[in-house]
């Protein structure tokens, strides 16, 4: 659906030029939901603007649901736009019109008939669950509210494609999660291909079936999100997965516990997938003399699957304690002994 | 007992300047909203990282309004009288005042226009344009409405100058309440008309005033 080929985004500013993609190759399927993680000013604004040809790239080449994006221009480009739309940050929707009016907007840049326009509108409004509110003024919403109507309207021409441009950063965590709720819905309901940049791993782990690390204008690495997870290559991507498998103060509980247990193995265990639903700490107590301390735990769930860590502190006999780990080993959950006692 | 104290008023040549006066302020408000948009969007679209950039038509055309802005209206006035000849066929009256009460007002509403439409927020636009908006669209559908409170603020002033430029052009023959109060009020040492004229377009400001407020408040939807 979306192909890019060693695209590279230079701006000429007084000077020293700047550049803020840098050699992208960037394939996405149809019906993905892909997203693109990055600090600010790591080049992620500028992709995504590339995919609609707000951006013209000055290398490589852009192809978008069968258009040469980086190419077309005019009409031609106005129209392939339709089937590529996109919701923003900060919403952008005009405070002059209501909801209804704003929504319908789209429609009335593609020449859609005014009763064909009111009905189409009215069945927006429903599946993005803003009944009652058709006449209010942007200014009377919630952001949450504001975001439902940039979906609306960004769904109004029927598009093959969604571009989201950190379409939940200015929402609290609860709004977050219900919009985000709404795009998988979409995703699944329309069989959408949504791209998506943010640089909260929390979204792309509960949304996201692959995603893109970008530092420097350059991707990092890319993956199925699980994979991504479970194994992250690069630091920054280390980083971002931090975000959602360790709780803040994961690194001082260490250093706390450490000086606490002075016998036994601390270890960290990595679940992926189904392993993170079975039992495998009753089964160690049960087969094992061994004590099993559960220190700290998280279970996260992706679009793929469900990821989770857990720390826990193992005392007993030392060939015990051996055997209890070559146990867990054996059971291709992901393992790392962080202290002996 | 309007005799005692103002023995001096005509009522039916009050009420006939009056009038002229406010078909005056009338026209030439209409025109320098027309004129005036037109520039302003000029300057505004041609301006840098705008969707008409063009430096050379963005420096013309803000030369043209400067220049314009510049030269004291009374100045203006007779500079414009052989074009005033030309267009209107005499240099006399109400309506020969309109030509140079448009081309004083307009540059000076211009400016109002471009910075009204600078404040309209650019992503806004920039989602008219991920929706395939042509550029008349963004124009006539975004640019304009979300500016319409500033723009129709901007009018309410610029007309308040226009009865104030009318008064100007009326004490060299244009007629109107400044006319009046110039050529009957003070070269003939009436001071009850001039009182008259002035407490008259005091009124007309203020109805200009509260009308622009009015509308601005019942559009501003923000």
């Amino acid at each position: 659906m979306i192909s890019l080929k060693a695209v590279t985004k230079i701006y000429q500013s007084n000077r020293n030029p700047v550049k803020a993609v840098d050699q992208v190759d960037l394939e996405i399927q149809s019906g993905e939901i892909f997203g693109i993680i990055g600090y600010s000013g790591a080049g992620k604004s500028t992709l995504i603007r590339l995919l609609n040809g707000l951006e013209k790239p000055t290398e490589g080449s852009v192809n978008v649901a069968g258009k040469r994006i980086d190419r077309i221009k005019g009409k031609e480009l106005r129209t392939a736009r339709k089937e590529i739309s996109m919701i923003f940050q900060h919403f952008n929707l005009l405070w002059s019109r209501t909801v209804r009016e704003n929504i319908a907007f789209p429609l009335e840049i593609a020449g859609v008939a005014k009763s064909e326009r009111l009905k189409r509108v009215d069945e927006l409004i429903k599946l993005v669950g803003l009944e009652g509110k058709e006449d209010a003024y942007p200014s009377q919403l919630s952001g949450g509210q504001k975001q439902r109507v940039g979906i609306a309207r960004a769904l109004a021409n029927n598009p093959k494609v969604l571009l989201c441009d950190e379409a939940t950063s200015a929402l609290d965590p609860q709004t977050t999660d219900s919009i985000l709720d709404l795009l998988v819905d979409i995703n699944k309901r329309m069989g959408l291909t949504i791209v998506l940049i943010t640089h909260e791993m929390h979204v792309i782990r509960k949304i996201c079936h692959r995603v893109a690390v970008m530092e420097n204008g350059k991707i990092v690495e890319q993956g199925d999100v699980l994979t991504v997870f479970r194994n992250p290559q690069a630091d920054i991507t280390k980083r971002f997965v931090k975000q959602v498998t360790e709780p803040e103060e994961t690194k001082e509980t260490v250093e706390h516990l450490l000086d606490k247990y002075k016998k036994g193995k601390v270890v960290k265990l990595t679940f992926i997938g189904d392993r993170a639903e079975q039992p495998v700490i009753s089964k160690l107590i049960r087969q094992f003399d061994v004590d099993v301390n559960i220190l700290q735990g998280k279970i996260s769930q992706t679009q793929n699957g469900s990821y989770g860590s857990l720390l826990i502190h193992i005392d007993g006999k030392e060939e015990k304690i051996k055997e209890a780990i070559e146990y867990i080993r054996n059971q291709q959950i992901e393992m790392e002994v962080i202290a002996n006692g | 007992m309007a005799e005692t104290f103002l023995p001096n008023v005509k009522w039916d040549k009050v009420l006939d300047a009056a009038y002229e006066t406010v078909y005056m302020t009338g026209v030439s408000v209409a025109a320098t909203f027309f004129l005036g948009i037109i520039l302003g969007l000029l300057l505004f679209l041609t301006s840098k990282g705008n969707i008409w950039q063009n430096n050379v038509i963005h420096s013309i055309v803000a030369a043209i309004v400067n220049i314009f802005r510049s030269i004291p209206f009374i100045i203006l006035i007779i500079l414009l009288l052989p074009f005033t000849k030309a267009v209107v066929g005499t240099i006399l009256g109400a309506n020969a005042a309109l030509p140079a009460l448009i081309i004083g007002a307009a540059p000076f509403y211009a400016r109002m226009v471009e910075i009204a439409l600078r404040e309209v927020d650019k992503g806004v636009i920039e989602a008219a344009k991920s929706m395939g908006a042509t550029t008349s669209t963004i124009i006539f559908k975004v640019l304009i409405p979300e500016s319409l409170p500033a723009l129709v603020s901007g009018i309410t002033v610029t007309a308040i100058a226009l009865v104030g430029y009318t008064a100007m052009a009326g004490a060299i023959g244009a007629g109107g309440l400044g006319n009046l109060a110039y050529l009957e009020g003070f070269q003939r040492n009436h001071n009850d008309v001039t009182l008259v004229a002035t407490i008259l377009i005091l009124i007309i400001v203020f109805l200009i005033q509260f009308i622009g407020d009015m509308i601005t408040k019942s559009i501003d939807k923000r």
